[in-house]
Formats: structure tokens, sequence, C-alpha cells
């Protein structure tokens, strides 16, 4: 299915700090970190290093607080990076000046947040040509353009609609919407569907996946629940404490887990897949083997 | 008691700036003057152009059309009509237009530096402590640099309500726009926005209801302001109450602050509507 196996995205020994790091000191290198977390401060994204290939879902997981977000905000500099290097599509993203950077964010990443993140008091059609607005495309042009991303989602008939009127599962389809338009080959979501409730959560999990058969874009997901990251992942990653820990398919991750951190993650999911096997088979079993046969194919 | 050889005076010294302030800068103060009172003379024509019997059914079809409400409607109406009963019809809006014209200004000047207070810190630190001091300030003391440059009259009576009226919506504008959920401008901005397209797409609508707000409160403030500047010649409403307390005609007096209760309460009620079609929509609109 990755014909096309080159990097997309790469990114080496990225550092995030929040907070001084102590006066004098400079954080250029991941060596320095230690040095600055004993002078205070917080240190949400320790040294990492990965590449996600064109085409694959890249899932990063974690607990609460492991620094998934502002890892995944340090790749567009939504959170700027403290140290290290970010390229996506063959250029030096921390490189940038801000021009180029605005150009960038219009052009080859698009954002699902999992607050959503919509303007309130613009509808769905409006809400979901804000990027191409912001590019100064034309009315007409942009909404035709809407229109389709609309359709895609499934919300055909809601373009007039305020965000307010809508289910937590309809608005973060017009946040998918509003990023898919943008024609951006990388989406960056974080933790799109935690907000939403099981049943819901399972559609738009599986609403992904059809799109993603049919768009095939490379998609950077965030996620704390390990039955998403099995679902959904190509290959994934389990962050704890601001640093990778173990990346791999998902089911490496399971069958070997890297320390006891992973395999204190994994455990319930094994034990649960243990139980089924004897008995009937309900869905988290047919989402494992799902996740199995996508990572295999 | 104070000894006397300590006594130190700046009254002597002020008086000598502004003497100097009129003379080298006096062109300036004469052009600004009559502009301000070419412009306040143009608004009060046009006010009184219009008809009473227009005014007083524009206001109830506008609040109607606000709140939908028939009862609100016809107390806004009744309110004026006692007005042109009191025989202050004239007078009123006199007044009025001196709001106008001192929250049009106070806008002008406010809007912007709330906007530049939310956009950089630097100019919130200085503006902050100086809208402390202009509120704790007692309402007279603004007469006095107005009447210091522009003697007595309309004008400084615009120019000390401007002073006294402009320092809630700038604290509005810049409390609206810092509340403005910040997920939302991160959503902006991951999409490309630049900083002046994330102010007027995302920041300046989403704190319009605040601004608008802090305009209704301005407006409160500037009439309030306009009847103490009637002690500096300013006219209107706010000269009627002045003079029946010298001659101790309580009636008068009565009729005259009536008037200026009811032009407060149809223009809070109205700039409030104007606020409310501001807020974002919720629920579904079909
Ligand atoms: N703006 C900030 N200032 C200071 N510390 C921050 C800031 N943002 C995040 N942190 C800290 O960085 C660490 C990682 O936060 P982050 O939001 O990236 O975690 P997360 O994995 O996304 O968690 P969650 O699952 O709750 O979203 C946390 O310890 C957090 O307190
Ligand atoms: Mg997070």
């Amino acid at each position: 299915m990755r014909s096309e196996n080159f990097p997309v995205v790469e990114v080496k020994h990225l550092c995030k700090i929040f907070g001084s790091p102590g006066r004098g000191l400079k954080v250029d290198s991941p060596d320095l970190l230690e040095q600055a977390e004993n002078n205070g401060a917080i240190c949400a994204v320790r040294n990492v290093s990965f590449r996600v290939n064109h085409g694959e879902v890249f899932v990063i997981m974690g607990l609460s607080g492991s620094g998934k977000s502002t890892l995944i905000r340090c790749l567009s500099r939504l959170v700027e990076p403290t140290c290290g290097q970010v390229m996506i599509d063959g250029e030096e993203v921390t490189n940038m000046d801000e021009k180029q950077l605005t150009q960038f964010r219009r052009t080859k990443v698009a954002m699902v947040f999992q607050h959503y993140g919509l303007l309130p008091h613009r509808t769905v059609l409006e809400n979901v040509t804000f990027g191409l607005k912001l590019r100064g495309m034309k009315v007409a042009e942009r909404e035709e353009a809407a229109r389709q991303a609309i359709q895609l989602v499934g919300l055909a008939g809601w373009e007039k609609q305020y965000p307010a009127g809508l289910s937590g599962g309809m608005q973060q389809r017009v946040g998918i919407a509003r990023a898919l338009v943008q024609d951006a080959n990388i989406l960056l979501m974080d933790e799109p569907f935690s907000g939403l409730d099981p049943l819901i959560r399972r559609e738009m999990q599986d609403e992904l996946i059809r799109l993603q058969e049919e768009l095939r874009k490379t998609i950077l997901f965030v996620t704390h629940d390990l039955n998403e990251a099995l679902y959904l992942g190509d290959r994934m990653a389990v962050m704890r404490e601001g640093a990778f820990v173990q990346v791999g398919s998902p089911q490496e991750v399971l069958q070997h887990p890297a320390d006891d951190y992973v395999r204190r993650f994994v455990q319930d999911e094994r034990r649960i897949t243990q139980m089924v096997e004897n008995s009937s088979k309900p869905a988290v079993v047919r989402s494992l083997d799902k996740a199995r046969s996508l990572s295999a194919s | 008691m104070f000894p006397e050889f300590l006594h130190f005076h700046v009254a002597e010294s002020i008086d000598l700036f502004v003497k100097w302030l009129t003379v080298a800068w006096g062109p300036f103060f004469k052009y600004f003057s009559n502009f301000i009172l070419g412009f306040l003379i143009h608004i009060k024509d046009l006010l009184l152009f219009i008809p009473w019997w227009l005014w007083i059914s524009g206001v109830g079809i506008i609040s109607w059309w606000q709140t939908r409400r028939v009862i609100t409607a016809l107390s806004l109406m009744a309110l004026l009509m006692t007005i042109g009963l009191f025989g202050l019809w004239t007078v009123a809006m006199e007044t009025l237009a001196i709001v106008l014209t001192s929250v049009i200004m106070a806008l002008i000047i406010g809007i912007p530096i709330g906007v530049a207070a939310a956009e950089f810190r630097q100019v919130s630190a200085i503006v902050k402590p100086l809208l402390d001091v202009m509120q704790t300030m007692p309402s007279f003391v603004y007469l006095i640099p107005a009447l210091m440059l522009f003697g007595l009259g309309k004008v400084p009576g615009v120019i000390a309500t401007v002073i006294y009226a402009v320092p809630p919506v700038v604290r509005l504008t810049e409390l609206g726009i810092r509340q403005v959920s910040s997920s939302i401008q991160e959503a902006a901005l991951a999409f490309g926005a630049t900083r002046w397209q994330l102010l007027r797409e995302v920041r300046l609508p989403l704190a319009m209801p605040s601004i608008l707000a802090g305009v209704n409160q301005t407006t409160m403030m500037a009439l309030a302001m306009v009847v103490i500047a009637s002690m500096i010649g300013a006219g209107g409403l706010g000269e009627k109450v002045l003079v029946s307390i010298n001659r101790m005609a309580v009636g008068n007096g009565f009729e005259a602050g009536m008037a200026v209760v009811a032009l407060a309460i149809v223009i809070d009620r109205l700039t409030q509507g104007v606020a409310r079609h501001w807020q974002p929509p919720e629920g579904i609109s079909k």
C-alpha cells in the first residue's frame, strides 16, 4: 500500500522547554536539558526524533501531560521549539522567517483540534472557507471548494448553521472539513475525537479511515487512547515525560512493549483481547483485527 | 497651623503656562475648536430637522425590532413624549447633540487605544494606570483643563465630556479582546492568519459584545458629564437644572432632571439592543 516510501515529516532532536532555563543558559542542544531542568524549567519535549512517510498515519500516544500537544504544535511552530530541527516536504520549518512560516501554514499543513477551534460567529460554510479566505482566494472559488469538503465529511445541508447549533461530532466534522479544504498533504490532529462519546468516536474513526483511503494524506494523530491508536495507526510512538519510549507498528508495541511503562499501557488491552478471544467477537477485537491487518499490509 | 514660609504654589506657573499655550498654540486651538463646533452644530441641526413624531415612532420601531416586546417599545416612546410635554424637546436635542459629538470622539480615540493596549503589553502598562487615575478623579476636575484651553462654551463641554467618558470603552475593548478564547485564536494562527488577519477576523468580532458594552457605558457617562459641563456653559438640559438650583425652582429642576433620565434610559436600551445583536448565535437557526 505504501509504495511512495519517502519521509514527508522529519524531526531531529526536537526539544521544548517552558519557563526559564536559568540565567545565561541557552539551550541549543539536548545535552543541556538536564541542566535547564535543574534550574526549574519544564521539559515538555525531550530530544525527539522521528520520520513519517508519505500516506502514513503516525499516532503519538501518551498519558496526559506527556507532551503530545506540545510536540505536534512544534511541527508548525504554534509552539516555538527550543532546539532541534523540523523538516516538512523537504523544507526546514525551523529556519523559516515569519512570512515563509505563514505561507507554510496556509498550504502545507492543516490542523484539527480537540476543542474544534471553530469561529462561533461564522456559519459552517464560512468556517470551512476560513483558511482559503486567509490566502486571499475569491469568494466563489473558495465556497465551491468548501462545499465539496462539507459534502465529503457528510455535512451537506448544514452550511448555513452556526457551530453552537451542532453536536460535538458534527462540529469536529466541520473542523475536519476546514482542514481538508486546505488541500495540504499533512494533517496534524490533536486528540480530535477525545471530546466525543464512545459511539460517535468510533463513527468518526471509521470516517477518518474512509477519508484516508480516499485521500491518502500524511496524518500525525495524537491520542491518549490506546484503542484509538491501534485502530488508526500505521505506526505509533509512545511518549512519556516528553520523550519517545517506543516507536513501531501497533502490533509490535502490543506484543513487545519496550519497557514497564509501555507494558502497563498495553496490559489492559491484551487482557481484554485474551478474554474475548475465548468468547464471542465484540468490537474491541474487530478493532484489533483491523489494526493488525492495516499495519501488516 | 502649617507654617507659612513652607507654602509653595504652582497656581501662578500653571496660569503662565496656559497663557503661553493659548498664545503660542492659539491658531491650533482656534481651528480645533471651530471644527468641533461645526460638527456639533451639524449634528444638532440634523437632530432638530427630524420632526418629533418621527423621532418617537422611530425609537418605538427600533426598540420593537430589537426586543420584539410591545411594552418596552411603548415605554421608550412614552419617555420621549414626556420630554416634549415638559417643553424641553429642543433643549434635550441640544444635550443629545453634545453627547453624540462627545461619544463619537471618545470612540474614535478610545477603541484604537483599547485595541493597541490588547495587542501590545507596553501600551497596556501605560494606559492602565492612566485610566485608573481618570476614573477616580472627581468629574468636576475635568472641567479645569477644558476650561484652561478653550474658555467657556460648548467646545470645552465636549472636551471635558470626552475625557470623562473615554475610559470605559478603552477598558472594555482591551478586556474583550484579551478574553477571546485562545484555542480559537490558535486555530486561526494554525491556518496561517497574520497578526492583522487575526485581529480583524477573530479578535475584533469576538470582542464585539464587550466593545459595545463599553460604547454603552461611555454614552451613559457622557450624558452624566454633559449635565455637569453646563457649569462651563455647555448649555442643554444641564443648564436648566443649574438655573433651577440657583433659583430654588424645585419643579423646573425636577422636569429637567426627568428629561435627562428619560434620555438616558432610551439611549441605554437602544445601545444594549445593538450589543445583543452581536452576540455569537446560539442554537439551531433555520
Ligand atoms: N504554555 C505552557 N507553559 C508552561 N508549561 C506548559 C505549557 N504548555 C504545556 N506545558 C507543560 O508541558 C507538559 C506537556 O504538556 P502537553 O499539553 O504537551 O501534554 P499532553 O500530552 O498534550 O497532555 P494532554 O493529554 O493533557 O493534552 C505539561 O507538563 C504541561 O504542564
Ligand atoms: Mg494535549
